[in-house]
């Protein structure tokens, strides 16, 4: 009887919660298992940013949190100065990565980070 | 090869001497999931067993060295003498090792070491075993231990195809996830459902074949229900694809025919209710 008042209000089926479940472990797996794509996306990610203000690069976090039914990205990039190096550069243009031949790729374990916001500011 | 396959079939089943040299190398599949307990070692048995009835030389490795499995499920643990170890440390020859099945006249089994462990497996002897097997025999089905270190190495190294082996649950298809993606392309690797209970699915109880196959995206050999006859013909170490009555036992034939490469019809998701579940509906009993 309470499984079919469930039913009739939307209550979610086992099944789609098993569904849902499993979507969610998959994205935190596969990315657990592709350190050289977050390394590349933590790169491209302060380029980008570089080119506004000036930031710790070496002092970045970023990290993947579980929330109930979504995979969150949550980067913590500390800023330097606000005073631009130089005028921004022509949008959408790709910039060289070149300059940046810093250490190989660390291989990076998901690990819980301390509670912070997301791209905050020092 | 198929046409091979074929024309054995064809001919008087197990008319040939099962050692008799293969004119082409055989097919060496590795039946693998990552996760323990979804039914590797019963759908090696049971694909053995239906590969054996078409008329093809079928030989079983039992991988799982230190925890030896298949010869219960086939019922010849009393006729096992040597082990897989045994052979590749050179201490019998692999015509002793062999052991010849009791209902398939061209099916034998390769036995597990059960008081040894798998880091004594030897990988480069191991690929050596599975390629002289392919010389004689039309399928060398590898059951795979589950996990995915030492073990599952040693049990892919000679394999040159991979069915995976997945229940309808979370856990399971995460492993088999992971699996796939540790085969990589070179085994092509086929999915098999395993335990699908169509009732549960029908009210949402259940992952259905198409959930399970939105995320794995692998070819589909087959589905197989969760039936408790293969509880009574593992008690009695008779596999159940030597049946003829069971609807299950005509799902093992019908992936051994693909495996062949016969154009069966793609397996049904939507499989008849399993005894268990009329029964359960016949009383109104409710299966959580």
């Amino acid at each position: 009887m309470i499984e079919w008042v469930k039913k009739v209000f939307g209550a979610p089926t086992s099944s789609s919660t098993a569904k849902e479940r499993l979507r969610l472990v998959l994205m935190t797996d596969h990315l657990a298992l592709a350190p050289e794509i977050i390394e590349n996306m933590k790169r491209d990610l302060v380029d980008v940013i570089s080119r506004y203000v000036e930031v710790d690069r070496d002092k970045v976090e970023v990290n993947f949190e579980r929330e109930d039914r979504a995979l969150a990205m949550l980067a913590n990039i500390p800023i330097v100065s606000v005073n631009r190096p130089s005028p921004p550069p022509e949008p959408a243009k790709p910039a060289p990565t070149a300059s940046h031949s810093g250490p190989p790729p660390r291989r990076r374990r998901r690990k819980k980070p301390p509670t912070q916001n997301p791209a905050a500011a020092h | 090869m198929h046409q091979h396959l074929l024309r054995q079939a064809q001919d008087d089943k197990g008319q040939e001497s099962v050692a008799a040299p293969a004119a082409k190398l055989g097919r060496a599949i590795v039946v693998t999931s990552g996760k323990g307990g979804v039914g590797k070692t019963t759908t090696t048995a049971n694909l053995g067993t239906a590969l054996a009835a078409r008329g093809a030389r079928v030989a079983l490795i039992d991988a799982d060295v230190g925890l030896r499995n298949l010869d219960i499920v086939l019922g010849l643990e009393s006729r096992v003498k040597y082990h897989v170890l045994d052979v590749l440390e050179d201490k019998v020859s692999l015509d002793e090792a062999l052991v010849p099945d009791k209902h398939s006249p061209t099916l034998v089994l390769l036995a597990a070491a059960q008081s040894r462990e798998k880091d004594e497996v030897d990988t480069e002897k191991m690929r050596a075993l599975v390629q002289g097997l392919r010389e004689r025999y039309d399928y060398v089905l590898i059951d795979c231990p589950a996990g995915i270190e030492l073990g599952f190495k040693n049990a892919v190294v000679g394999a040159d195809e991979a069915i995976v082996v997945c229940t309808p649950e979370v856990s399971a298809v995460r492993d088999v996830d992971r699996v796939v993606g540790l085969l990589g392309n070179r085994f092509k690797p086929q999915l098999i459902i395993n335990r699908l209970r169509p009732q549960l699915v029908k009210k949402g109880k259940m992952l259905s074949v198409e959930d399970v196959n939105a995320i794995l995206r692998l070819p589909l050999l087959g589905v197989i229900a969760d039936e408790p006859e293969i509880i009574i013909t593992t008690n009695k170490g008779e596999p159940l694809a030597l049946r003829h009555d069971s609807e299950t036992a005509s799902a093992y034939h019908a992936i051994a025919a693909r495996i062949a490469g016969e154009d069966v019809p793609a397996p049904s998701p939507e499989l008849k209710e399993s005894f268990i579940d009329k029964l359960g509906s016949l009383f109104g009993g409710k299966r959580a």
